[in-house]
């Protein structure tokens, strides 16, 4: 199996928001992926001096394997403090992979109302693709095989910081 | 034996009581039902999780409430939700039970949300569904005799977790006929699988059970000591139409002796608040100046209760 270099996640969430600022237009709100997406939108909102709160996302309730997996894993609630309705957002994941949950979150927000886009912005983009889905902003392309799982996670000080799982 | 309403992997797959469930389940209920309240906040009041699955209302006895919440939390999650009015159907040609339930899984139900008069009825489905090798079929107890009434006491924990947070804090009182009461029974289990510091079932000695005690609770026949330094009051209905017999001389002396005014609201902390499952008898078991009172959470349990329904339908369809 191939072993990688992971690169400093924090320095990746800087990088990742100054590839967005050149793009940002007035009234841009950022909505996070549970659990890691959340994180790097929360850095993003800072660093891009963001006065609107942050959209939080779970889709357990839209994902497309809940006939295979159901309902089990700790189920956070999203919440939208604000009106998406016309409004351009960035959705924002810590990994892009398969693209459905990229899929599963869109359809979400639809149903909050209909912004007026949707651009994705992720710290890794690992390829495999499963759906037509390609990240708008991406400061990291990183090859893994499919049996590693790339992880974002915060540490106790609330740094984040990236390890490989070797899934057997 | 194993739990009938776990499958081979300790799963949920029928809620059919909350006794003999263990507290990471509940906990899990409870968790899951917070993420779809703020479903109903939307603008769109639906998730996809259950498109394409079909649930069936069987009701054996009559409920307006119930069956609505249980049809909006199933339209919410986008499911085809068919109501069945038994007691005028089949059933009154003389079709079993069974026959019933295997004349609708042959109609492709997904989902069985049952009813019915005598306890043990939705049990007996889920038993038949197991024999039939179909563990793909769902069965929720929405009522069962005097037996259980599993999400009613789900959403009385979820409102009470909602205003109260900490269970091993708290002291609970449930008071009336909980003789009759399938939710007194299944609040008595919630509560004491969840770890509340003090349960106390209050009422008449004609309206409560023997052997209470058995099951961790405290009994008063006094309203005023059942009442005094209470977190949480539980009122139940009075049961008028169970009632076979002389259990008590009249509705007027038992809201003499046991129904809920401000006065004897006042013997309890002054942040308790007051629950009742509805439909309630002004002035029979609770004063309208209680009922409408700002103490009352009683609107509150049935908001609670569509993201209950929610969540035990969610979580057992995909088991």
């Amino acid at each position: 199996m191939p072993s990688i270099d992971l690169p400093d996640a924090e320095a990746q969430c800087a990088e990742l928001a100054e590839l967005i600022r050149p793009h940002l237009r007035p009234g841009t709100l950022l909505v996070g992926i549970h659990s890691g997406g959340v994180w790097v939108a929360r850095r993003l909102r800072d660093l891009l001096d963001q006065a609107n709160d942050i959209g939080l996302i779970d889709v357990s309730f839209y994902r497309d394997d809940y006939g295979e997996r159901g309902l089990h894993a700790r189920v956070k609630p999203s919440s939208m403090p604000f009106d998406v309705e016309g409004r351009p957002l960035i959705l924002v994941d810590d990994v892009l992979y398969t693209g459905r949950t990229t899929r599963a979150a869109i359809n979400e927000l639809f149903d909050y109302g209909r912004p007026a886009s949707i651009q994705l912005a992720v710290l890794a983009d690992r390829g495999r693709r499963e759906l037509p889905i390609c990240a708008d902003f991406c400061p990291w392309r990183v090859q893994l095989d499919s049996a590693q799982e790339l992880i974002l996670s915060a540490d106790s000080d609330g740094r984040l910081r990236w390890s490989v799982a070797e899934n057997a | 034996m194993r739990n009938p309403q776990l499958n081979a992997n300790g799963e949920l797959t029928h809620l059919l009581s909350i006794q003999g469930l263990p507290r990471d389940v509940l906990i899990h209920i409870l968790d899951t039902a917070s993420s779809f309240l703020k479903v109903s906040d939307r603008n769109v009041k639906k998730v996809p999780l259950l498109r394409g699955k079909s649930v069936f209302n069987v009701f054996f006895e009559n409920s307006t409430r119930t069956r609505t919440t249980f049809e909006i939390a199933a339209k919410r999650l986008s499911a085809d939700v068919i109501n069945l009015d038994v007691t005028r159907s089949s059933t009154a040609k003389g079709e079993t039970l069974l026959d019933t339930v295997d004349n609708l899984v042959a109609m492709h139900a997904d989902m069985f949300v049952v009813r019915h008069a005598a306890s043990g009825a939705p049990h007996l489905i889920a038993d038949h569904l197991r024999r039939l090798g179909r563990n793909d079929v769902h069965v929720v107890n929405a009522g069962d005799g005097r037996h259980a009434h599993p999400t009613q006491g789900l959403l009385d924990m979820y409102t009470i977790r909602h205003y109260k947070k900490d269970f091993d804090q708290l002291v609970v009182a449930v008071v009336g006929d909980i003789l009759h009461s399938r939710v007194a029974r299944s609040d008595l289990h919630a509560l004491t699988t969840l770890g509340a510091a003090e349960v106390r079932a209050v009422g008449p000695q004609t309206l409560l059970p023997t052997a209470m005690e058995t099951m961790g609770v405290r009994v008063c026949h006094d309203l005023r000591a059942g009442l005094r330094d209470c977190d949480v009051i539980i009122m139940l209905r009075l049961q008028n139409e169970r009632m076979n017999g002389a259990l008590l001389p009249s509705a007027r002396e038992y809201f003499a002796c046991y129904g809920l005014t401000p006065a004897m609201l006042a013997l309890a902390k002054p942040d308790a608040i007051v629950m009742h499952p509805g439909p309630m008898n002004r002035g029979v078991e609770i004063d309208s100046d209680v009922a409408d009172g700002p103490q009352a959470v009683i609107l509150p349990q049935v908001t609670f209760g569509i993201a209950v329904r929610m969540a035990v339908m969610g979580i057992l369809a995909g088991n």
